[in-house]
């Protein structure tokens, strides 16, 4: 389970909420409201006030990369940093296994040798998350995971995250789609709009 | 070894030429004749400030003034890598670090060429000493200052990547490995290329002061052969050091990358 303890994103008040296993929580909120950087917070990409802990050990227990690999953000925009997606992947990553994740995410094998620079938004985002989930992390830190993709292979998309939910791991999921919002979360948080948690005299 | 002195006069009408840089900045309206003045006589003040300075301390002959003028330029260019950062990490973790490093540097390029190699009477005779860790920290200095400035570029413009590669649960050095071999190479690069082209279109600015201080061709082309190497191991050993000073800055314990440390400067 993840649990978190008074949080401080940005100018928002205190955060403090749990995850259980096999739970799908979503994000909502204006633009500007902190999703992302609350996502960001939780995989400790950027220094704030706060605990985090997963199954009851808080985060400063274990280094960095540890927590990193249980608990996974995943971009709204994937970056690379190799020619070919390939780098990306482990090279331990077990072969059956890779391109049944690749298959089930409508990909191809034959796409991670390809250059990153003509593969399609879509492509690109969608193995950004295959490559998030190949270790199979317990927490999945998904910011707009099907910005960029049409509605088939946002299905399939989404197919894959009710499975990982399924097999007892969790999901934080921020999304503007009100639709995936319905179908896929158990519980949502409601962040204010930044008005209403911040508002200062100029 | 013969060589003509000069005489005041003889500066005096090497001055006037600047009349040229004057004329063509009023002709054009360029509005540097005051920067031009003042760059001028800031030059022959600086210049007869370390002569004088210089000529004491050659006559001393002594190991602590020779140091104490090695760790003002140590500092100075220290100082001097700070400021010609475009954007700036921290400033005072910057001026420590490098200064740290141009000290260690300095020391150790210096002492093995003057002392080991060329082996004056005495080791520390600050006339070898002094202008040798001058080119050693000029050169060092412009390594580190490229390194740094590099990978905060970069480190920038790849942010995206670098933590894409953090949340996959990569080490902090593994993240900026691309980033860091960028700098590594900016760094790494004056050197070779002043070494494959030096003798070819000028001759090196030392070589020339010996000719013209008498010294045989063949002599002085053995001197900047030397130095030229010295200068290849403090650049090799700055950008090293410039990276690792990068990394350790730009990124902090949890291995987060900290673009927030960074203020645009200019």
């Amino acid at each position: 389970m993840l649990r978190i303890e008074h949080l401080r994103v940005g100018d928002l008040p205190p955060l403090s909420f749990e995850v259980a296993d096999g739970e799908c929580l979503a994000v909502e909120g204006p633009s500007g409201a902190g999703k992302t950087r609350l996502l960001r917070a939780i995989a400790d990409l950027d220094p704030v006030m706060g605990q985090v802990f997963l199954d009851g050990a808080e985060r400063n227990e274990m280094t960095a990369w540890e927590w990193r690999t249980k608990v996974r953000y995943c971009a709204a925009e994937p970056a690379w940093w190799s020619e070919t997606p390939r780098d990306a992947f482990l090279a331990e990553a077990d072969r059956e296994r890779l391109s049944r994740l690749l298959h089930g995410l409508g990909l191809e094998m034959d796409m991670l040798d390809r250059p990153v620079a003509l593969l399609s938004t879509g492509e690109r985002q969608r193995l950004a998350l295959a490559r998030a989930l190949i270790d199979e992390p317990h927490v999945l830190l998904l910011d707009e995971p099907t910005a960029a993709l049409d509605a088939e292979t946002a299905a399939l998309v989404e197919e894959r995250i009710k499975y990982h939910v399924l097999s007892g791991r969790s999901i934080v999921l921020v999304s503007h789609d009100h639709g995936q919002i319905e179908r896929l979360a158990h519980t949502r948080l409601l962040l204010p709009g930044a008005g209403a948690a911040g508002e200062r005299a100029a | 070894m013969t060589y003509v002195p000069l005489t005041p006069l003889d500066l005096v009408l090497a001055a006037a030429l600047l009349i040229i840089n004057g004329t063509i900045s009023w002709l054009f309206s360029l509005k540097l004749e005051k920067s031009l003045a003042v760059a001028a006589v800031r030059m022959v003040l600086q210049l007869a400030l370390i002569g004088l300075v210089l000529k004491f301390i050659f006559a001393q002959t002594s190991p602590v003034w020779t140091a104490m003028l090695g760790l003002v330029m140590v500092v100075a260019a220290g100082v001097e890598v700070v400021s010609r950062q475009h954007r700036r990490m921290s400033g005072w973790a910057t001026l420590g670090f490098s200064t740290a490093t141009l000290l260690f540097i300095g020391m150790t390029v210096t002492c093995l060429g003057v002392g080991v190699i060329i082996g004056p009477e005495p080791w520390y005779a600050p006339r070898y000493i002094l202008p040798i860790l001058g080119m050693v920290l000029g050169n060092t200095m412009t390594a580190i200052s490229l390194v740094l400035d590099t990978f905060s570029e970069a480190a920038n413009r790849e942010r995206g990547a670098i933590e894409a590669r953090l949340a996959l649960g990569a080490r902090r050095f593994e993240a900026t490995s691309n980033v860091l071999n960028v700098a590594l190479r900016t760094g790494m690069m004056p050197i070779l290329n002043s070494m494959a082209t030096t003798g070819i279109v000028a001759l090196p600015g030392m070589m020339t002061g010996q000719i013209l201080a008498g010294v045989g061709p063949i002599e002085a082309a053995k001197y900047q052969v030397l130095i030229m190497f010295l200068i290849a191991s403090a650049t090799a050993l700055g950008s090293f050091f410039g990276g690792l000073g990068a990394v350790l800055l730009l990124t902090d314990t949890r291995h987060r990358l900290r673009l927030d440390r960074i203020t645009a400067h200019e």
